[in-house]
């Protein structure tokens, strides 16, 4: 953990403890993931207690106390989306990764997960790979899609628990 | 970019002017939507190759390029119009796009295959009100989306952009604004309906300073994008409504509350603040009224129920989202116990239309009790999906078959969910109800944020009730027993029926659950999480006799309770199936029927998408 | 002072006040479980809900965290309230049966059968030890995390905490871990050892006749 780094976030944000969400989202953009010594510095630094900080990191589904891989991969399991397959392009991705969902791959380049909606509900089903869309995505394209982010059949396996 | 501030509305009117002098009416512009839903389809490749080509054919100075808001047509993006002429081109991709340079811009001819043509007759749509799917629209709050560059504030000014401001800031007392909102009876568009005029009221006279307004974009109800298109695609129709509130309220602050899932949202709302704030539009002393406001961007992080009033207080406040256990209204105690007004992005969005043409107009769209337009998220088993902008008393029907374009591959019309994880299903024989607040709620359903979700015989609403329920659960902050517990007991006893382990008294322990959820429920989750069991269970009975009695989903669709077998008679043995089984579950040689081992076989569907003959049957 | 009607009867009541406390003055017993006098009110286990308001437009509130009204009408024992409380005790029973407290409760209310498969969960979530931690004993050790059906009350990490003085209030003030209950065996999951009547009235009537502890002894002398 880089304590300057993180400063230099808490005092972007005024050192604000109302700005304990933001404050945590700029940390995660940063490691890719909440590591605990950055949570305990940053109850530390705002002055507030540690059960408070470590209860907002395991509310928001956004927040990770895990290490994710370098490719963030979710899918749509929306209304929308479930109507038109999305959970089958779901299963499509755990069975190519070779994880399930909530998992991050052995070689820590890709993690899975699902998202409940991401507002595309007109193209489902959809799937998201670091901020970039596919919409109308059949269960044959998934392989193409991760390809592009590095996907080798080597990538599969499980990995990622602390 | 220079801005310099604006002082006055006469001011404003100024630099409107200068702004339109220096566009030509008549220069060709190519407006492509750069909304989520185009980029998803590839927008982003058909704009750089569009630069290209115009580059390539020295035309780069003499049309223009404009990236847009989502105009909401999303089943045919990516959505490309050529101005002046208004041609609307559907489904472009960028090999498409020499030929529109060529043919279009150059000849000025169309590219027929771009354009919609009607499915029964055939017939060519070339502008935006000749196509079925906006004819019968009333776009007042979205229609400006595909004229407007988000990332460009000139865009929205020369459009008269905020001069509802000017006017309610120099023209009007705070009174007078609340007024004019109370007599256009605008009712919030967020899910609850409850009058706008009449919360900016109570928390204008609530004691204790500062005042609070916020944004309610966390927009979490799956199938429902209405406030994605509208706060990223034309963010300042939305700012320019808060801030007329915050003049109203009395508020200095205020907050837009944008999920987590949304950044393109994220990052149009933070450019549009910022070139509000260069012209004074936000700030100190606006407009030279003496009115100072200004804004912060907040995102969420990953849950629904912070989309709740009090929960995303809470959240503002650097706690849990979770909704607070206390029974004063945050209109009176809001953010920090201060009086805080929250509305959705499109009530903030109607603010503006009200100023400007006055609530007498407003209230001539619409029924009794249910004034102006509402945007819907018409998805789906349906031809047309995208976000349709009706004025409220339109029916059902006409939502779906004359906008929506009916029920594709001439599936019969089942039922259509409203409000989300909140509404109901509302069957076949209403579908000639006119969509207003109290008609949806007299069906057992409410109006929700918007969200419609057409279902087909291919349905199964026992399994759409399974689907809301984990939903719920998933989502469900947990710190109410009848919430937290009765949405896990509703979700086992739905999954149970859904694979074939429904008993007798199932459905009665499912209503007595529904009613003690709605009546203890710390909030709107738990209180409304029910209706959409009770109302499938109302309207389609049968269904969950057949699951729980038969062990039989009419729909095919319950896993546990189908068998995919492959028709002796129909199969030609291509082997297509057998290539696509993921789970290596069809056994067969060329030219010899195909048989699937039922034991390996995951019924995941892949094979009955695959045979061209129909050959795969579902029992 | 403010005057309301509680079961009928016109009362007096302090301003600041809870509908809880009110009633619990006039000699009403509501019953509770995430509620301790000394903590703030959780709003959490929802046992507590009275029905208010008149006629059509009634609806069910938390008596602990709901504030006294002029002109407030509260009945504390109606069909709506006393179907909710039961159901209530049932799913908590189904989560956590071994909880003395809670078979007291269902025994007390004419709970007989637990209809969902049975949990064995050592926690209700009440967020009685956490406040107890947080206001009484000023440590904040534990706090509630995750959300949905993975709550759960911990110290940060799961881990013991730094902070912890090992002083046991959370264990005393808890409904689960005072007192163990001796009654269920397998398979069955409601105790029934001191069991009672639901009361009979409410079959004629809206509201309970007695509030104080049902007894039954209308029933007897009707039979009589």
């Amino acid at each position: 953990m880089d304590e300057d780094k993180i400063d230099k976030i808490i005092e972007e944000h005024r050192t604000d403890k109302s700005e304990l969400i933001p404050i945590l989202q700029d940390v995660q953009a940063e490691y890719n993931w909440l590591p605990q010594d950055t949570l305990r510095y940053i109850a530390k630094r705002l002055q507030v207690p540690l059960t408070d900080v470590f209860g907002i990191a395991t509310f928001y589904k956004s927040f990770s106390l895990k290490p994710r891989g370098k490719h963030l991969v979710r899918v749509c399991l929306g209304t929308a989306c479930h109507v038109r397959g999305g959970p089958r392009i779901l299963e499509t991705a755990e069975r190519i990764l070779g994880i399930k969902t909530g998992e991050t791959t052995e070689d820590y380049k890709f993690t899975l997960e699902s998202v409940n909606c991401l507002g595309c509900c007109a193209l489902g089903p959809v799937m998201v790979v670091d901020n970039e869309y596919y919409g109308k995505l059949p269960p044959t394209k998934v392989e193409k899609v991760l390809h592009k982010y590095g996907y080798t059949s080597l990538s599969s396996g499980k990995g990622g628990e602390t | 970019m220079n801005r310099r501030k604006i002082k006055s509305p006469s001011d404003l009117e100024k630099l409107r002017q200068e702004i339109l002098a220096k566009r030509d009416p008549k220069k060709p512009r190519i407006a492509i939507c750069a909304g989520t839903g185009c980029l998803a389809l590839g927008a982003r490749k058909v704009i750089t190759t569009f630069k290209e080509e115009l580059k390539k054919c020295g035309l780069e100075n003499e049309v223009e390029i404009r990236e847009t808001g989502c105009p909401g047509f999303c089943e045919k993006g990516t959505i490309v119009v050529i101005y002046p002429e208004g041609i609307y081109y559907l489904q472009v991709q960028p090999g498409d796009v020499p030929e529109i340079v060529e043919k279009t811009l150059v000849e000025k001819k169309h590219v027929e295959r771009l354009l919609y043509t009607d499915p029964t007759t055939n017939e060519k749509a070339i502008h935006e009100d000749e196509i079925p799917f906006y004819k019968h629209q009333m776009r007042l709050l979205i229609g400006n989306n595909i004229k407007v560059d988000p990332k460009n504030i000139d865009d929205y000014i020369a459009l008269g952009g905020y001069r509802a401001l000017a006017k309610a800031l120099s023209e009007m007392t705070q009174e007078e604004v609340i007024e004019e909102v109370k007599r256009a009876n605008l009712r919030g568009r967020g899910g609850g309906g409850f009058p706008a005029g009449r919360k900016w009221e109570t928390t204008r006279n609530a004691p204790g300073e500062p005042k609070y307004v916020i944004v309610n974009c966390d927009e979490g109800d799956p199938g429902a994008f209405m406030n994605r298109a509208l706060m990223e695609g034309n963010p300042h129709s939305v700012i320019e409504g808060l801030i007329i509130g915050a003049y109203a309220i009395g508020s200095h602050e205020g907050f837009i509350y944008v999920r987590d899932e949304y950044p393109l949202a994220v990052e149009n709302t933070g450019i549009a603040l910022e070139q509000a704030r260069e012209y004074g539009l936000l700030g100190r002393d606006i407009m030279g009224s003496g009115f100072d406001f200004d804004v912060k961007i907040f995102r969420g992080a990953g849950a629904f129920i912070s989309g709740e009033s009090s929960a995303l207080m809470s959240s503002l406040e650097g706690k849990v989202g979770a909704p607070k256990p206390k029974y004063v209204h945050t209109s009176i105690k809001g953010l920090w116990n201060k009086p805080s007004n929250l509305n959705n992005v499109e009530t903030w969005a109607n603010i503006p239309l009200i100023i400007n043409k006055g609530a007498r107009w407003f209230t001539s769209i619409g029924t009794e009790g249910s004034k102006g337009t509402k945007i819907f998220a018409l998805v789906g088993k349906v031809n047309n999906t995208g976000l349709v902008e009706v004025p409220f008393g339109i029916t059902l029907r006409e939502i779906i078959y004359n906008i929506g374009g009916g029920i594709p591959n001439n599936k019969k019309f089942k039922a259509v969910q409203t409000g989300g994880p909140s509404g109901g299903c509302i069957p076949e024989r209403f579908i000639d109800t006119a969509v207003d607040f109290d008609e949806l709620t007299k069906l057992g359903s409410m109006m929700g944020s918007g969200g419609m979700i057409v279902m087909d015989e291919d349905t199964c609403m026992v399994d759409v009730a399974r689907y809301f329920i984990d939903f719920l659960v998933d989502e469900s902050c947990g710190r109410c027993v009848p919430c937290r517990e009765g949405l896990e007991r509703m979700s086992e006893i739905l999954n149970d029926i859904c694979e074939g382990r429904g008993k007798e008294g199932d459905i009665e322990l499912l209503e007595e659950l529904s009613a003690v959820m709605k009546d203890t429920s710390m909030c709107g989750l738990g209180r409304t999480a029910p209706n959409p069991v009770l109302t499938t269970i109302h309207y389609f009975r049968d269904e969950y006799d057949a699951h729980i009695k038969e062990k039989k989903c009419p729909a095919h669709v319950c896993k546990a309770l189908i068998e995919y077998y492959i028709d002796a008679e129909k199969c030609t043995g291509c082997l297509a199936c057998l290539k696509a089984c993921p789970e290596g579950a069809i056994a067969g040689e060329k030219e010899k029927v195909h048989v699937i081992n039922r034991e390996k076989c995951s019924k995941c569907g892949i094979c009955y998408d695959t045979c061209k003959f129909g050959a795969v049957i579902i029992s | 002072m403010k005057k309301m009607t509680i079961n009928g009867m016109v009362v007096q009541v302090e301003d600041h006040w809870t509908i809880l406390e009110a009633c619990r003055f006039y000699g009403m017993d509501i019953p509770t479980l995430c509620y301790r006098e000394g903590l703030s009110p959780g709003g959490i286990c929802r046992l507590c809900v009275v029905e208010i308001g008149k006629g059509e437009r009634t609806k069910l509130v938390t008596s602990c965290n709901y504030p006294v009204e002029d002109g407030l009408v509260v009945r504390t024992h109606t069909k709506r309230v006393i179907r909710a409380r039961k159901m209530l005790v049932e799913l908590l029973l189904a989560r956590c049966p071994s909880s003395k407290t809670l078979q007291d409760l269902a025994a007390k209310m004419g709970v007989q059968r637990v209809r969902f498969k049975v949990k064995d969960e050592k926690c209700i979530l009440c967020g009685l030890c956490v406040r107890m931690c947080e206001e009484q004993m000023g440590a904040k050790a534990i706090g509630f995390a995750g959300r949905g059906k993975e709550r759960r009350v911990t110290p940060p990490f799961d881990i013991k905490s730094d902070v912890c003085r090992n002083c046991g209030a959370c264990m005393y003030i808890c409904p689960v871990c005072q007192l163990r209950c001796q009654g269920p065996e397998p398979p069955g999951v409601v105790c029934g050892a001191c069991l009672n009547v639901e009361p009979v009235c409410l079959q004629d009537n809206d509201d309970v006749m007695c509030y104080l502890d049902t007894c039954g002894w209308c029933y007897k002398m009707k039979k009589r």
